[in-house]
């Protein structure tokens, strides 16, 4: 509802509910807007094809007299397809029952897999296990140096013999030496490359082939285009990668190339990477990335952490406020100051079913020092101020500014917003939308039942 | 004729020494398959089918197929839908008011000169003319800065003589400044340096300054990969500008942000969110050696007005070359 795709939906489909059935034209017109968006979060042209191919036979005469309007239906069928085809249940490593779990990382130049690779090592040193990293690229200049370093953050220990031997060696005699030192899991980096290039694609499937890992994984950036089928498929002929870690995703990337790696090759995506630091890294859920996709926010994760933090009676509270439009600035800075208790802002920002709305309202596009601001203007507020802010004005707007060493026009700018947020919120709360009131399950509310995680 | 290093370098009333080695081009240099060739070749391979149809029969009946096949090609190279529209929606109604003959050869030519002449819009050498010049490297995490700046280091020295002194403002991810310093090592560069952890702004004071009392002629700055997302590490990039600006004013004189050819519609934003933190002059288009194209460069160049300057061909030293707006067009359709 708040993402450009339902909105251009929605009028795209306006006329629809009369008549009661979605004729072809109108799933046709529908089917634009789709394949556009698909197009926009960078699904790649030929699984976009075959989807929407797909999701018009569903949307044919499908019923759309029930409580959801046009625009919504196909909404929910697209989102159901996407979710599908993203691959249903999350997937995890393949563990040895006997002896060392050897994995092997591979992808294109830059793509994150040095720091997967250290991030992986932590998440399983969390879990008890012991881990040792295999320095594999004998190319890039400082690339051992840089394994080194995370390896080390990542309390793993490091093989490496220098960039004079050969990586299908080395891969070897860390696999023996990590055997022999008891390790339990043995990662091993390699060199970024093209997947046109014969030589280096030829040397990952000798590694393959010496070290027999449980695991290969493909890290896939986030923010590749069209071109992310084509490496996912020589990728797959040459080192028959099991599964694929899909980076930076704590970026605004779509990431449509997750979508057209899963469509093309079949390999499901096992990990997302959502920042620099080792901590960002966590399973993927597939259908979390469909909604994303469509610009619609991960609703579900988003409601994971917000359950931590906010009690059942706090969010029946305040979806009482937000349905009556009695929310103020006061609840508004309580909210905040939770959302932010649940991590760096930038990485739940991505998972926030409002950001379509919030770029609406004028790019609240909130970041930690953004936050810092609003709160230091809430604060400069006198009590009454939060509750009531159409009482600033002037000489108010003025000191609160100066208050929170803050510019006359942000100040302006925030009262404006919090104006436009209620409203949405009440109309939201007040379930206007179906299943969408996520809104108010951004600003604290737990989650309602009737939004089902897998 | 192709772009050459000299058209897309303004040096100034800066002397090129005589003894400069001979400026390389491709065909001196037949072990290194050319960037475009290349491509091309690879194209031929996995896409032949649709090669052939823009390359010849596709514009042999001029219909509804003609011009879905058109668009299929510039999405399939991450022009986006926006650009694709534009530029089909435009040829289309030449074709229809006889502006340009319903003939296939010369749609296809009208074609390569719209796309041109997008991928041409403000185009401007880069700048060196200063003493020192400076220049800023940016863009996200992992597309290709550093390398660049190796390479470019490289070109300066070699090709035109120039003395280059780099400085690894990247104090955050494990190793950066290692990897610099080889790529210095390299091309002949020096280097300003510090600890992980330090203050950016304030290793790019000390090269700027190291450069003034050394005599340089062009600083490079390296800077720390950051999604274009977290406005305060774009802050940060901010703030080093600042910094060269107090201390060389009107420096730095060249800001490039580096776009990997693989990115997709994100590119965009990626400029976008650059350009307003700091004034970005020009795109250094990496990884063209792949079978990306880089389409998306072409947005950025409609809607910021932001030229492509360098295209980066791999991972060697020489491996860098002044963008051809032409070249880039064919290759973009998959043309000779
Ligand atoms: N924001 C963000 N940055 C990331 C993420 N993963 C990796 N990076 C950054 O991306 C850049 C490249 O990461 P590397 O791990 O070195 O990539 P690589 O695939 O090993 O690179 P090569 O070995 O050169 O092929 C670095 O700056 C990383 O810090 C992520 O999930 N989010
Ligand atoms: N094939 C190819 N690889 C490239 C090219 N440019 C850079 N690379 C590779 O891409 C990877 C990342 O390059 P870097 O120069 O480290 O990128 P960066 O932007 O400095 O990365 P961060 O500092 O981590 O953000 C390395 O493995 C490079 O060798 C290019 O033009 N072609
Ligand atoms: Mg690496
Ligand atoms: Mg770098």
């Amino acid at each position: 509802m708040f993402d450009q795709l339902s909105d251009r939906l929605q009028s795209t489909l306006s006329d629809v509910r009369k008549r009661g059935k979605l004729t072809e034209a109108d799933v046709d017109k529908a089917m634009r807007e789709i394949r556009l968006a698909l197009l926009e979060a960078d699904v790649n042209f030929k699984v976009v094809k075959a989807f929407t191919a797909r999701v018009k036979e569903r949307c044919l005469g499908a019923d759309v007299m029930g409580s959801l309007n046009p625009g919504q239906q196909v909404v929910k069928i697209v989102n159901e397809e996407l979710t599908e085809l993203m691959g249903g249940a999350g997937r995890d490593l393949v563990f040895s029952n006997k002896g060392i779990t050897v994995i092997l990382m591979a992808g294109l130049q830059g793509s994150g897999k040095t720091t997967a690779t250290a991030k992986l090592a932590m998440l399983l040193k969390k879990e008890g296990k012991s881990v040792a990293l295999a320095a594999c690229d004998v190319y890039r200049p400082a690339a051992i140096k840089q394994l080194e370093t995370v390896g080390k953050r990542a309390g793993a220990v490091v093989y490496q013999q220098g960039t004079d031997a050969d990586p299908v060696e080395i891969a070897a005699w860390a696999l023996e030496k990590a055997k022999e030192e008891g390790r339990e899991v043995l990662i091993v980096d390699t060199a970024g490359r093209l997947h046109i290039d014969s030589d280096l694609m030829d040397e990952l499937a000798r590694i393959r082939k010496r070290v027999k890992p449980h695991n290969v994984l493909l890290v896939v950036d986030a923010m590749t285009g069209q071109d992310a089928v084509g490496v996912a498929e020589s990728f797959s002929e040459a080192a028959e990668f099991d599964g694929v870690i899909i980076s930076k995703l704590d970026g605004d990337a779509r990431g449509g190339a997750a979508l057209s790696v899963k469509a093309v090759t079949g390999k499901p995506i096992i990990f997302a990477s959502t920042g620099e630091k080792l901590e960002d890294f966590e399973h993927f859920h597939p259908d979390r990335m469909s909604s994303r996709i469509l610009g619609m926010g991960d609703v579900l994760s988003l409601i994971e952490k917000a359950e931590e933090q906010v009690s059942e009676e706090e969010a029946e509270e305040l979806q009482k406020k937000m349905s009556e439009g009695q929310f103020t600035l006061e609840d508004f800075l309580k909210q905040m100051r939770q959302i932010r208790k649940m991590g760096p802002i930038g990485n739940l920002l991505g998972m926030m079913p409002g950001m379509g709305a919030m770029k609406k309202l004028k790019d609240v596009d909130v970041d930690d020092g953004e936050l810092d601001r609003v709160e230091a203007i809430i604060l400069s507020m006198t009590p009454h101020e939060r509750a009531m802010p159409q009482i600033i004005k002037g000489s108010r707007r003025r000191r609160i500014a100066e208050g929170s060493g803050t510019k006359i026009q942000q100040v302006n700018n925030l009262v404006k917003q919090f104006d436009q947020m209620k409203k949405l919120m009440k109309h939201m709360a007040n379930g206007q939308m179906p299943d969408q009131n996520q809104m108010a399950k951004m600003m604290g509310q737990a989650q309602r039942p009737k939004i089902r995680r897998r | 004729m192709a772009t050459t290093w000299n058209d897309i370098l303004d040096l100034g009333d800066r002397v090129v020494p005589d003894t400069a080695p001979p400026l390389a081009s491709e065909e001196e240099t037949p072990k290194k398959m050319g960037a475009f060739r290349r491509l091309r070749e690879s194209l031929s391979k996995s896409r032949r089918a649709l090669t052939e149809e823009i390359g010849s029969s596709l514009f042999d009946r001029i219909d509804d197929e003609t011009w879905e096949r058109l668009e299929e090609a510039l999405i399939l190279a991450d022009a986006g839908a926006t650009t694709t529209a534009q530029v089909v929606e435009k040829l289309e109604h030449e074709v229809d008011s006889g502006a340009v003959p319903p003939d296939g050869a010369a749609i296809r030519e009208r074609l390569i000169g719209l796309l041109t002449e997008i991928a041409s819009t403000n185009r401007a050498p880069i700048n060196l003319a200063q003493n020192p010049a400076v220049v800023l490297m940016t863009g996200v995490n992992g597309t290709g800065k550093t390398t660049s700046i190796g390479k470019i280091a490289w070109h300066l020295k070699n090709e035109f003589g120039l003395s280059v002194l780099l400085g690894a403002a990247d104090t955050y991810r494990a190793a950066a400044a290692e990897q610099l310093s080889t790529w210095a090592e390299r091309a002949g560069a020096d280097l300003v340096r510090s600890n992980e952890g330090a203050d950016p702004g304030s290793v790019a004071y000390d090269a700027l300054s190291a450069a003034q009392a050394r005599g340089s002629d062009v600083v490079i700055i390296d800077t720390a990969g950051r999604l274009h997302t977290q406005s305060n590490l774009m802050d940060e990039l901010g703030k080093v500008k600042r910094v060269i600006d107090k201390q060389i004013p009107g420096a730095p004189h060249e800001t490039l942000i580096s776009i990997d050819a693989t990115t997709g519609q994100n590119g965009l934003r990626q400029a976008k969110a650059f350009a307003e933190a700091t004034d970005v002059s020009g795109v250094v288009l990496t990884k063209l050696d792949g079978t990306a194209k880089g389409g998306i460069t072409l947005a950025i160049a409609t809607e910021l007005g932001i030229p492509v300057k360098l295209i980066g061909t791999g991972e060697a030293l020489e491996d860098l070359r002044p963008f051809d707006p032409e070249d880039f067009a064919r290759a973009l359709l998959g043309e000779e």
